[in-house]
């Protein structure tokens, strides 16, 4: 237990740190989870989320989700929304892994069509798509195409042939952020990342093959609305990258360029270096607000090309085109980003800057923003679970608006990955996994070991939880039988 | 020069602490952790190519943080996974520091590199470089 006593129960899956509980708090603290999740939460969780608490401009709460776990700066997890006027953005609200993001695209395929060729379809994704350090992309770009690529994100594809018109319209923000100036980022980062367009990365980034199980619909309204009942045992594709070293290293920049200005410039005193920051019209801040938006649409791209890959391999292998076995995009979402959007504080709707780190936007039905497909369901969020144990399809809720229309954005880890190691085999993992029918291609069984299902919250749990929380409904669990990682 | 692995900091990043005689050797045995979190056996990295690095921080830590922060970034920019062949340390009295040297290594080769985890950032959390008993160590957190 590692639970401040300071904690208090406000109903039966928030938790509240009261202003009390550090100095310098300018809002309250509140965790969403379940008591057993709250239990397993570490001691960083409740520090770092009543840290975030002290930033300036900071409105309502201070939130953590509840696959929320020990981050850098913010927990992952932690979700804060700004005064845009009085208040600051933070890369460290954020993550060096910006729009950091998961993809669900359908087929028309049953589990029966797939499993008799799974070993070679899990074989042809690992080969054709980059995976493991370092690796270079499929597109190769110049350093001004790719300036474009940050410029434009998805739209980029779309103009290219990567991506279809339906494929934009199903990304959050349409697959861009608008306001993206590739002169606000380093040359740095352009030489570390224009080359790598087209490659998942490594660490918890995967790309998985998953059954919707028709006893595993659980809103099968939504489940039809999202195109999840096509067939019995549909086979959907899930992925999970970002904007692998391009954003890491906007990041890195931005964060050594606030330490050097907040105090000395702005007299902005913090709780921990990781939450350096710059007021938000500040001359510096808006220059990352633009570089973010650049990593941003450099990762909706990533993902975007990636998509193309995947169904031609899908097409490779079943002999059909992409349309014909119904590869849509169900949806995308961004976890680590700061967004200006319209929310209302004490009666008045204003606009402020949320930051979601390790989080998922969860527009509810009627939403603005949200495609017109998605008006009645809500937005569709893609939360995945551990390679083991299985993801969810979930939909966003009206009744979201108190964490600013936030859900959680997977598991959440439950031990670092050095235990994870020590207690974890990769290979014997990989065969344990194979005896149960999910087939795992890695560049590193040490990585593999990293992602064993037992180093994860219980995915049910995290689930469920946001569902009593009213932050996001269940529609589906997708069980997985193939998985490719780095 | 040393560095061992911590489990206690940062579930989704990976921490290690470093220790060395001198400021170099303190540098070198960082390096070589970060190197070990991306290929499993180090030492099938090979002197092949060489790269000079020439930096200068307002303190040991923020010169340990762009130290690293190099190596990540020849990582991905040239597939270099390098490590310091030699290094010149100045500084350490509190004023500016400034590092020069030469790091050497070779290009990413999944068929003779078992490679591991992707190391994505230098994070500043419990960053620290500080004096010892004898010589010098430091904690690092790696966003991977």
């Amino acid at each position: 237990m590692n639970t401040p006593a300071a904690l208090k129960r406000i109903a039966e899956t928030i938790w509240e740190l009261p202003m009390s509980y550090k100095e310098g708090m300018l809002v309250p603290a509140r965790i969403f989870a379940s008591e057993k999740l709250v239990e397993e939460m570490d001691a960083g969780v409740f520090e770092q989320v009543c840290n975030v608490a002290t930033l300036p401009g900071i409105q309502r709460y201070a939130y953590c989700m509840p696959d929320g776990h020990w981050g850098y700066g913010f927990p992952i997890g932690g979700v804060a929304a700004m005064d845009p006027g009085s208040g600051v953005i933070s890369p460290g609200g954020i993550g060096f892994d910006i729009n950091c993001g998961m993809r669900l695209v359908l087929t028309n395929l049953s589990a029966a069509e797939v499993v008799p060729r799974l070993h070679h379809l899990v074989d042809r994704l690992f080969a054709r798509i980059p995976t493991g350090v370092g690796c270079h992309g499929f597109v190769k770009l110049k350093q001004d195409e790719f300036r474009q690529v940050a410029e434009q994100g998805s739209r980029w594809c779309l103009k290219h042939g990567y991506a279809t018109p339906e494929d934009l319209e199903m990304t959050e923000e349409g697959g861009c952020f608008s306001g993206a100036d590739a002169t606000d980022v380093s040359v740095k980062a352009i030489e570390r990342g224009f080359n790598q367009l087209g490659t998942l990365g490594s660490g918890n980034h995967y790309c998985e093959i998953q059954v919707v199980q028709p006893n595993n619909i659980m809103d099968p309204e939504r489940a039809e609305a999202f195109g999840l009942t096509m067939v019995p045992n549909q086979v959907v594709i899930m992925f999970h990258c970002g904007s692998r070293g391009f954003g890491h290293q906007v990041a890195t920049d931005y964060l050594k360029l606030f330490l050097g200005v907040m105090e000395r410039k702005y007299g902005i005193k913090i709780r921990d270096r990781e939450l350096a920051c710059a007021p938000f019209h500040s001359p510096e801040g808006q220059s990352y607000f633009s570089a973010m938006k650049c990593a941003v649409n450099m990762a909706f791209a990533n993902r975007q090309v990636i998509l193309h890959r995947i169904r031609e391999v899908f097409s490779e292998v079943f002999n059909k085109s992409p349309d014909e076995l119904a590869m849509r995009m169900v949806y995308d979402v961004a976890h680590n980003t700061a967004k200006l959007e319209r929310h209302t504080v004490n009666g008045h709707t204003k606009e402020l800057l949320v930051h979601r780190k390790g989080a998922t936007r969860a527009f509810g039905p009627g939403a603005k923003g949200i495609p017109e497909r998605y008006a009645k369901t809500g937005q569709p969020v893609i939360i995945g679970g551990s390679m083991e144990t299985g993801s969810y399809l979930l939909a966003g809720m009206s009744s979201g608006a108190d964490a600013f229309f936030t859900t959680a954005h997977g598991s959440g880890r439950t031990m670092s990955r050095h235990e994870a190691r020590k207690l974890f085999r990769g290979d014997k993992l990989q065969h344990d996994m194979e005896q149960r029918g999910i087939y795992v291609r890695s560049d590193s069984f040490g990585g593999l070991a990293e992602e064993a299902g037992a180093a994860y919250k219980d995915i049910d749990e995290v689930v469920l939880t946001t569902e009593i929380a009213g932050l996001s409904k269940r529609v589906a669990r997708l069980v997985p039988i193939g998985n490719i990682k780095g | 020069m040393s560095y061992q692995f911590r489990g206690d900091i940062a579930y989704s990043d990976i921490a290690f602490d470093a220790s060395g005689e001198t400021l170099e050797e303190l540098f070198s045995a960082a390096a070589e952790a970060t190197l070990k979190v991306m290929v499993e056996d180090p030492a099938t990295v090979r002197p092949t190519e060489e790269v000079q690095v020439s930096l200068a921080e307002e303190s040991l830590e923020m010169l340990l943080f762009e130290f690293l922060n190099e190596l990540i970034f020849y990582k991905d920019a040239r597939r270099l996974f390098l490590r310091p062949q030699s290094l010149e340390i100045g500084g350490d009295d509190g004023g500016a520091c400034q590092l020069q040297g030469t790091l050497t290594g070779e290009e990413i080769d999944p068929g003779r590199h078992q490679l591991d985890t992707d190391v994505k950032a230098v994070t500043m959390m419990r960053l620290s470089v500080r004096k010892a008993v004898e010589g010098w160590q430091a904690t690092v957190v790696l966003d991977v």
